[in-house]
């Protein structure tokens, strides 16, 4: 097994021969070329002499620790590419996304695989190695011979992360796309573990990766993120991103992001957003932040008060996005009034004509907009509360105070 | 107008914290000796060393402070990006060498102010050191910031004390603008000390790092400049008031070398009890603060150095070799200090001396970062910026060079 691994400390410094068993130089650095294969080493640059030579993967005949051998002498001067991904260079001692483990880590080595090709070795990237082992290797390696520093390291136990699950930050936008680096894994996960890795990054790779995702993806990602940095993230986008990803965010964490930013910035950003969007966010920015009107949300589900049980099913459907969160439907009179608070789960239980109304709580619980932020925490404990509505100018119904708003409102304290 | 000036001051209060925080842990257990040693020796004519100190930490703080901001990544971090692994590990194995010793100073520096108030080392150290290790692994990150803040306040002790003593206020004020020169081996070892203790590796690394944690971007980094400024000043004025408490009292009286910190305290004593007690205060106080930040700041820089998890966000099992590190470094500055016979003021000078064999390396790769135009942009060193650090960094080289080989000669001749 351990035979066909090679570390690229070890790959590094490594001599090459041409055919007659001459040597031509020593390997500096791999490269992979990512547009054709993800993990085949690609290039050998080798430095003998005043130039680097490249070496393509299929001018290879074997490699072991002992060297490398070639079986084609026709090399090619080395010269920057951009399409290539240093290992060297772009790789060790970086920082890469660990999708799997959910972390921020940074490369020590890279552990390769040597494969048998018909008559010649090939190398592939497995792993990417963090921890004690490698980094052991890392310093000691050139001190002692290599099979030395590979008895040596045995009993410190290994650390590394699969090829497949790492995901490399590249700042520059034009790269990234040479380089074919996506973020669909980080799209695929959860919006608050991905919040967590981009807290870690520096602002500039924060900023690739906001740029580079799905707005949606960004959106549930961003409100995740603590507040301080959320508006930093959103000034280092573009205007356009910006209203993008705020568009995407619902009304009241759209309306506390924006209100963190300075008044120039957030204005622009709203000038960006549709209409109905930017209404909904504008209002909501009226009011002070530790007011129930600074905390609801006006995303909420509302029906006139002789409603049935069907005219909600009805209603639930045009509101799927909703869905996922909902636990209170609201009963309103014809001046859009609150007169009623039907949880959710009643309608199960009810046959399709019954009226909500005979669904409603007693006495429902309701606060006005100007109430302060200590007791609305206050409410939602005494009368264990999912949902609060909140009533604005004229008994109006405005908004709603869901049990998350509140839980992140007691852990900001 | 009056919106973007009331901008600007809430920006100002939001980055505040990581300049003045490592400003006032500068003035640890071996500051206040140096200082006052400078004080009861030549009275106020070392007092014009202060404004040149405080140019060159300022200079210095300020890279460091403006790299956190532009490049939201710690010195560690950067160093191994750019100067890979292995120069990385040897920064990282001197540099907690060096804190270690740094840390024992402290811990030293709680033990002798509390025996002033005959308290035995052996409980004010085991206590001071459960209590540091309790704040830091129990507490969350914004508590123990804020009780850090909170320790600023009360180096204000030593303004006090300094104007308890009644000091010639006029001298004084002359010997700050006036600089004189000795060619005396005492003098000038004083001098270079002062310099020396005020312009340590580890405040670096601590700085950059909290600038990063702290969240200040390149867009706020303006306030972020005048936080640091503030704090130097600072630390400055506190210095002024040290060395002046010390020469308006032992000077005054004879000048004489004094044992240590606290020996600067007992002198203290005949111009009034609350000019003794503030001293001391001021000591226990500034030990205290150092031996919270200094394990701290180590076991983050070397973590992030090396790629192992850190932060006071993870819990203990995330992030194993950081907790550990943080452990190992209390529990070994504390216990050192323990051993009977510990010579407590010899750790003090031995960790000047290691402290300023460091500083040129972690100097020079600072500019050399800085100046980069990759990590930058816009934001390196102007030219004359940069005549300027590198003027610093020479004389801090020398200075500290010349330090070294004078504490050492002082340690082997004793």
């Amino acid at each position: 097994m351990a035979e066909n691994l090679l570390y690229l400390t070890e790959l590094v410094g490594l001599k090459v021969y041409d055919l007659k068993r001459h040597r031509i130089g020593r390997v500096k650095d791999a490269a992979l070329v990512p547009l054709i294969d993800s993990a085949r080493v690609d290039r050998f640059l080798v430095g003998g002499g005043w130039a680097w030579l490249t070496v393509r993967h299929d001018q290879v005949r074997s490699i072991s620790l002992d060297g490398i051998y070639l079986r084609d002498e026709l090399l090619t001067p080395y010269h920057s590419d951009e399409y290539m991904l240093r290992l060297v260079r772009d790789l060790l001692d970086q920082q890469i996304i660990d999708v799997s483990g959910r972390k921020v880590v940074r490369v020590t080595d890279v552990t390769f695989e040597i494969r048998k090709d018909e008559d010649r070795d090939v190398l592939f990237v497995s792993e990417v190695d963090v921890g004690m082992r490698s980094i052991f290797r890392r310093i000691v390696q050139g001190l002692l011979p290599r099979r030395v520093v590979r008895k040596l390291q045995r009993p410190i136990p290994p650390n590394s992360i699969r090829w497949e699950f790492c995901n490399i930050v590249e700042a520059d936008p034009q790269r990234r796309l040479r380089l074919n680096i996506t973020h669909r894994m980080l799209e695929e996960m959860h919006p608050a573990d991905l919040a967590d890795i981009v807290e870690e990054l520096s602002p500039e790779d924060r900023e690739a990766i906001f740029t580079a995702i799905d707005s949606e993806v960004a959106a549930e990602a961003l409100s995740e993120v603590d507040p301080k940095m959320q508006a930093s993230i959103l000034e280092s986008l573009g205007t356009e991103k910006a209203a993008d990803i705020v568009e995407e965010m619902s009304p009241n964490q759209a309306a506390d992001v924006l209100a963190e930013l300075e008044q120039e910035t957030s204005e622009e950003i709203l000038e960006e957003m549709e209409p109905e969007e930017k209404t909904e966010v504008r209002e909501l920015l009226e009011f002070e932040e530790d007011t129930a009107g600074g905390l609801m949300n006006t995303e909420y589900v509302a029906l006139h008060e002789n409603a049935t049980v069907s005219d909600a099913l009805e209603a639930l459907k045009g509101n799927e996005e909703l869905l996922e969160t909902l636990n209170t439907l609201f009963l309103i009179d014809g001046e859009e009034r609150l007169v009623g608070v039907v949880p959710l789960a009643r309608l199960f239980i009810a046959s399709g004509p019954a009226r909500l109304k005979e669904l409603a709580t007693d006495t429902p619980i309701q606060v006005s907009v100007d109430e302060k932020q200590d007791r609305v925490t206050e409410l939602f404990d005494k009368y264990n509360l999912l949902a609060l509505p909140v009533i604005g100018e004229e008994g109006k119904l405005a908004g709603v105070i869901t049990a998350d708003d509140i839980i992140t409102v007691l852990r900001q304290k | 107008m009056l919106k973007r000036f009331r901008y600007h001051i809430a920006v100002f209060f939001s980055v505040i914290g990581p300049g003045f925080i490592t400003a006032m842990v500068d003035n640890d257990a071996g500051g206040i000796y140096t200082y006052s040693q400078a004080g009861a020796k030549f009275g106020y004519l070392p007092l014009w060393t202060l404004l040149p100190i405080t140019i060159l930490l300022i200079v210095t703080q300020e890279m460091c402070a403006r790299m956190g901001a532009v490049t939201g990544k710690g010195l560690s971090d950067l160093i191994r990006e750019e100067f890979g692994l292995r120069v990385t590990f040897l920064m990282m194995a001197a540099l907690l060498l060096t804190n270690l010793t740094n840390i024992m100073a402290n811990f030293a520096g709680i033990a002798s102010s509390l025996e002033l108030f005959h308290v035995s080392r052996y409980i004010s150290v085991p206590l001071g050191a459960v209590a540091v290790w309790l704040l830091v692994v129990k507490g969350t990150y914004r508590s123990v910031e804020k009780v850090f803040l909170f320790a600023s306040a009360l180096y204000v002790s030593y303004v006090i004390a300094g104007i308890l003593v009644k000091p010639n206020w006029a001298e004084a004020a002359i010997y700050s603008v006036r600089p004189v020169m000795m060619f005396d081996t005492a003098y000038i070892t004083i001098v270079i000390g002062l310099v020396g203790t005020s312009i340590a590796p580890w405040m670096q690394f601590y700085l950059q790092a909290a600038v990063v944690e702290k969240g200040v971007t390149a867009k706020e980094y303006v306030e972020s400049r005048i936080e640091v400024i503030v704090g130097c000043i600072a630390m400055a004025v506190i210095a002024f008031f040290i060395i002046v408490a010390c020469a308006g009292s032992i000077w005054t009286v004879s000048p004489r070398d004094i044992k240590d910190a606290a020996d600067a305290a007992l002198g203290l004593r005949p111009f009034g009890d609350y000019a003794y007690l503030l001293f001391c205060a001021g000591l226990f106080n500034a030990s205290l603060f150092a031996a919270c930040i200094l394990p701290l700041s180590t076991a983050y820089t070397v973590c992030e150095g090396l790629g192992f998890e850190s932060g006071l966000n993870q819990r203990f099992r995330e992030a194993p070799v950081f907790y550990w590190l943080y452990t190992l470094l209390v529990a070994v500055g504390a216990g050192v200090v323990l051993l009977p016979q510990f010579p407590l003021v010899r750790m003090i000078l031995f960790s000047q001396v290691i402290n300023g064999v460091l500083l040129p390396f972690v100097l020079i790769f600072m500019v050399l970062l800085v100046n980069r135009k990759g990590l930058m942009g816009e934001w390196v060193n102007p030219r004359t910026y940069n005549v300027v650090a590198w003027i610093a960094v020479v004389v801090l080289v020398g200075l500290t060079l010349a330090l070294g080989a004078i504490t050492l000669r002082d340690i082997l001749a004793r």
